[in-house]
C-alpha cells in the first residue's frame, strides 16, 4: 500500500468524532472469528472489556464478567468492523435527507465502525468554521466515529484553492470535490502541490463534463433503446489517466473515488506499477448491478457514476480481487422520496448503501464463488489506512471494533425500514444474504438487532 | 396485468395485428356521415401533455370523442404543473376522478411508467423523452399495411436525427416485429451507440437507399445545429435530404410531422404520390380509436399476454 501524506499526520483517531459511549463489557461466545489481517480463522470466545478486546480464548472457554452482554456467536461470524471511505451525510443544509445521527446509524447498522463524510453539502465544507460546526455536530451526535473531507476548489467551484491547511487544522482528514471533477488540470496541479503543506489526501470523482454531458446513465446497448443521453466510460478512465500523470508528476497521495469502468481499472493499475502514488475505491452498486437494470426505468439506478455494462463490472471485480482496487465504499447518497419518484431524467444520481453493502456483496460475489469471504472483508477494512486512519483488527489489545454476521439469514433489503433517512437502495426489495447482527465501533455497542442478546450474566452480590 | 400501452415491448405481433384489424373498422366509421360510435359511452378520458403537441394531442382528443368517452385535455402550461405541482401529484388529482385512461405525452423517459404506478386508470403513453411514442408506430404500421398488404419482408430505411426520436425507437421494434428489415441512416453524430442491438442496421451515408422499399424520414430539429451535432443545415441536407433525386421510382416516402421543408425533406417529394404523410396523419384517429377500445373495451389479455 502507498504512504500517505508526507506532513506529520495528526493521531488517526483524533480525526474521526463520534458521541461519547461507554466502553461495553460483553462475551461474544463461539463465533466463527475472521480477520484477514491477523490471521484468524476460527472459532472462538471473544470478551471485551470496557470497550477492548481482553480475550480470544477456545469456544466455550471464556467467562463472562459480572455484568457482562452475553451475546451468542454459534453459526455466524464475527469479522473486523467495516470503514467507508466515501459517504453523504448531507449535512449542513440537506437534513431532510440525512444527517449525522441518522446516517451513522445507518452506518452501524451496515456494520461499519468509521465513516468519511464528503464536503458537497449546503454550505460546501470550503472553511474552517463550516468544519468546525460539522465537528462539533459528530461530536454531539455521531453514533459511529466519523471523519470528514474538505473540499478541493471553493464552493466546488473548480477555480481557487480551499484554505486547506487551516481546513486541515480544523479537523479535515482530506480534500475531495467530490460529485463535481476538478475539470482544470492546472487546478489540480495546484492542489498536488499546495498537500506537500497541507497533507491530506486528495481524492476525486472522475468525469469529464465535455464527455459526460447531459448524461443520465452509461452509454451503450441500453441507453440506445431508452433514448437517453449517455455518460462513457472515457469520460471517467481518460480523467483518472491524466490525474495519475499529474499525481506522479508531483509525487503526490491522489485516491480515485467510485470507479465504475474497465477502462479505469486499466488506467489505475498503469499508475501504481508506474510508481504514482494512488489508490482507488470501487462501489457494492457498480460491483453488483449493471446498466440492464435501468430497463426498469427506475430512479433508484440512478447515479454518477453510471452503473455500467457487465465487462466494466467484471473488470471491477477482477480490481478489487487483485488489489489494483484497494477498497470498497459505498458513495451512500441519501435523497428523499418526492425527489426520486419522478422520470429518471429527472431525478437526483445516487444510491444510498451503508445498510446493504455487505450483504450484496456477500450475496453477488462470495456466494457464487466470485471472490473470497476474507477478501471481502479485507477490502471493506481497507479504506482507513488509505486515508490515515485505522485499520480495525481481531486482537487482544485493541479497541473493540466488530460487526457479528449471520451469513445464513435472508432478508429482503428494506423489508424493516432504513436507519438511514432517506430509503433510496439500489438493492431495496432484492432477497440478500448475510445480515449484521451486532455492531461495536470505537469499543460501544452501536448497532444490535432485537433478540440477539442472550443474558445478562448474573450480577454478583456484593 | 398491464392495462397500458407503454411501450411496443408491450405488443406481441398478435396484439399489434388485433389493433390494427380494429383500427380498420374504425376507419370506416370516419367514412361515415356521423362519426361516432358509442363504445366508450359514460367513460372519461384524461388527455395530459406536458409538450407541445398538435398531431397526437388532437387525434387523442377526436379518437376519444368518437368513441364518445367525455375528454378533459389538460396542457402543462395551462396547469397548475406551472405552479410546480410534481407529476405524482399531479396524476394522483387527476385519478380522482376516475377516469377510464390518462393518455400522457412528456418530455421524459419513463412519465408513461410512472404514471401507470399511481394510477388505476390504463395509460397509454404518448410520447416519453426520446424514449417510444408507440402510437405512431402503430399508425405507420397501420398505414403500411393498408398500402402494401404486409410488411413481411420489407427493406425500411429510417433517416435522420435517430438519436433524439422517440418515433424512430418505437418503429425499429414495431416495424421488424413485423417482419420487416430496419436500416437506420444518418449523421454518425446522430446515431446512438449501440443502435444496432435492437435488431437494426446502421449505416452512416445513404449510399445504398436505393434498396429501401420505403423511406421513413425523420425530422431534423434545428438546434441539432447549435448543438453541433451537425456542422450546418446546409451540409444536412446535402448529404441525407430525401428528394426526388435520390428517390427511386417505388419507393415510399413516410415522415411523422411536422416536415421541415427543403431541410430533411424536399418540397415536391411531400406534395408527390410516393409520400405517405397525409396517409399518416390521417390513420392517427383510427388507430387511437383502436388503441382505446382495445384497452378499455376489447381485451385487454391480449395485451397482458405479450407482456407477461
Amino acid at each position: 500500500m502507498t504512504v500517505p501524506g508526507r506532513c506529520t499526520p495528526p493521531d488517526p483517531a483524533e480525526q474521526l468524532y463520534a458521541a461519547p459511549r461507554p466502553g461495553a463489557d460483553v462475551l461474544i461466545r463461539q463465533a466463527h472469528v475472521l480477520d484477514p489481517r491477523t490471521g484468524i480463522d476460527e472459532l472462538r470466545d471473544v470478551l471485551v472489556r470496557q470497550g477492548q478486546i481482553a480475550e480470544l480464548g477456545d469456544p466455550g472457554a471464556v467467562r463472562a464478567p459480572d455484568g457482562a452482554t452475553i451475546v451468542e456467536g454459534r453459526g455466524r461470524h464475527l469479522l473486523p468492523a467495516f470503514v467507508d471511505p466515501h459517504v453523504h451525510l448531507r449535512t449542513p443544509g440537506q437534513e431532510y435527507k440525512e444527517d449525522i445521527a441518522t446516517g451513522t446509524a445507518a452506518a452501524a447498522a451496515g456494520g461499519y465502525c468509521a465513516i468519511v463524510a464528503m464536503p458537497n453539502t449546503s454550505p460546501t465544507v470550503d472553511t474552517a468554521s463550516v468544519m468546525g460546526s460539522l465537528v462539533a455536530r459528530a461530536r454531539a451526535e455521531a453514533r459511529v466515529p466519523t471523519g470528514f473531507l474538505a473540499a478541493i476548489t471553493r464552493s466546488l467551484a473548480g477555480e481557487e484553492l480551499t484554505e486547506m491547511a487551516e481546513l486541515r487544522d480544523a479537523g479535515a482528514i482530506g480534500f475531495t470535490d467530490d460529485g463535481k471533477p476538478v475539470v482544470s488540470a492546472g487546478m489540480l496541479r495546484k492542489a498536488l502541490q499546495y498537500q506537500r503543506l497541507a497533507g491530506g489526501i486528495i481524492a476525486l470523482h472522475e468525469e469529464d463534463p465535455a464527455l459526460s454531458g447531459q448524461g443520465v446513465m452509461h452509454e451503450g446497448a441500453v441507453s440506445a433503446r431508452l433514448g437517453m443521453t449517455g455518460i462513457p466510460s472515457l469520460s471517467e478512465s481518460t480523467m483518472v489517466a491524466r490525474d495519475a500523470a499529474l499525481a506522479r508528476y508531483e509525487n503526490a497521495r491522489v485516491h480515485f473515488q467510485h470507479l465504475s469502468c474497465v477502462e479505469s481499472v486499466e488506467a489505475l493499475s498503469h499508475a501504481k506499477s508506474g510508481g504514482a502514488r494512488v489508490s482507488g475505491e470501487a462501489s457494492p452498486h457498480h460491483l453488483a448491478l449493471t446498466d440492464s437494470e435501468v430497463e426498469s426505468l427506475d430512479s433508484r439506478f440512478k447515479m454518477n457514476p453510471p452503473l455500467r455494462s457487465e465487462t466494466d463490472r467484471q473488470a471491477l471485480i477482477e480490481g478489487l480481487r487483485s488489489g489494483v482496487i484497494d477498497c470498497v465504499a459505498t458513495d451512500h447518497a441519501p435523497h428523499a422520496a418526492h425527489e426520486k419518484e419522478v422520470p429518471f431524467e429527472e431525478a437526483p444520481m445516487g444510491t444510498t448503501g451503508l445498510e446493504t453493502a455487505f450483504a450484496a456483496l456477500y450475496t453477488e460475489l462470495v456466494l457464487p464463488g466470485v471472490l473470497g469471504l476474507e477478501v471481502l472483508v479485507e477490502r471493506m477494512t481497507a479504506g482507513g489506512a488509505l486515508y490515515g486512519l485505522f485499520t480495525p483488527q481481531i486482537a487482544v489489545g485493541q479497541t473493540a471494533n466488530l460487526t457479528l454476521i449471520d451469513l445464513e439469514a435472508s432478508w429482503v433489503a428494506g423489508e424493516d425500514g432504513y436507519a438511514s433517512r432517506s430509503s433510496n437502495c439500489s438493492f431495496d426489495g432484492r432477497r440478500l444474504r448475510g445480515r449484521v447482527l451486532l455492531t461495536l465501533a470505537a469499543g460501544a455497542i452501536v448497532h444490535q438487532r432485537p433478540m440477539l442478546v442472550a443474558a445478562a450474566a448474573p450480577e454478583v452480590a456484593r | 396485468m398491464s392495462r397500458h400501452l407503454i411501450s411496443i415491448d408491450d405488443l406481441d405481433r398478435a396484439a399489434i395485428e388485433r389493433i390494427l384489424d380494429r383500427a380498420d373498422s374504425f376507419a370506416e366509421v370516419a367514412g361515415r356521415e356521423i362519426k361516432k360510435v358509442p363504445a366508450l359511452r359514460g367513460r372519461t378520458i384524461v388527455n395530459l401533455f406536458y409538450e407541445a403537441s398538435t398531431r397526437t394531442s388532437s387525434s387523442f382528443e377526436l379518437a376519444a370523442k368518437r368513441l364518445s368517452a367525455d375528454v378533459v385535455s389538460i396542457r402543462a402550461a395551462a396547469s397548475s404543473v406551472t405552479k410546480g405541482e410534481s407529476l405524482k401529484d399531479t396524476v394522483q388529482t387527476l385519478s380522482a376522478y376516475d377516469p377510464a385512461a390518462i393518455v400522457i405525452r412528456s418530455p421524459h423517459a419513463g412519465a408513461a411508467q410512472l404514471v401507470a404506478r399511481w394510477t388505476d386508470a390504463a395509460v397509454v403513453n404518448a410520447g416519453d423523452g426520446k424514449h417510444e411514442h408507440p402510437t405512431q408506430a402503430l399508425l405507420d404500421v397501420f398505414t403500411l399495411r393498408r398500402r402494401l398488404g404486409s410488411l413481411e419482408g420489407l427493406k425500411i430505411w429510417i433517416v435522420g436525427d435517430v438519436t433524439h426520436s422517440r418515433v424512430a425507437r418505437s418503429d425499429i421494434l414495431a416495424f421488424q416485429r413485423m417482419g420487416a428489415e430496419v436500416t437506420v441512416a444518418g449523421p454518425p453524430t446522430l446515431l446512438p451507440r449501440e443502435i444496432e442491438t435492437l435488431g437494426c442496421r446502421a449505416e452512416p451515408t445513404l449510399g445504398r437507399v436505393d434498396e429501401a422499399d420505403v423511406v421513413y424520414v425523420l425530422r431534423m430539429q434545428h438546434e441539432r445545429m447549435t448543438e453541433s451535432f451537425v456542422p450546418s443545415l446546409r451540409e444536412y441536407a446535402a448529404r441525407y435530404q430525401i428528394n426526388d433525386g435520390r428517390l427511386r421510382p417505388g419507393q415510399l416516402v413516410m415522415h411523422p410531422g411536422p416536415v421541415n421543408r427543403g431541410v430533411e425533406l424536399a418540397s415536391a417529394t411531400i406534395d408527390s404520390p410516393q409520400a405517405l404523410i397525409g396517409a399518416q396523419v390521417k390513420a392517427g384517429v383510427a388507430v387511437r380509436m383502436a388503441v382505446l377500445y382495445e384497452l378499455l373495451v376489447g381485451s385487454p389479455s391480449l395485451i397482458a399476454a405479450a407482456v407477461a
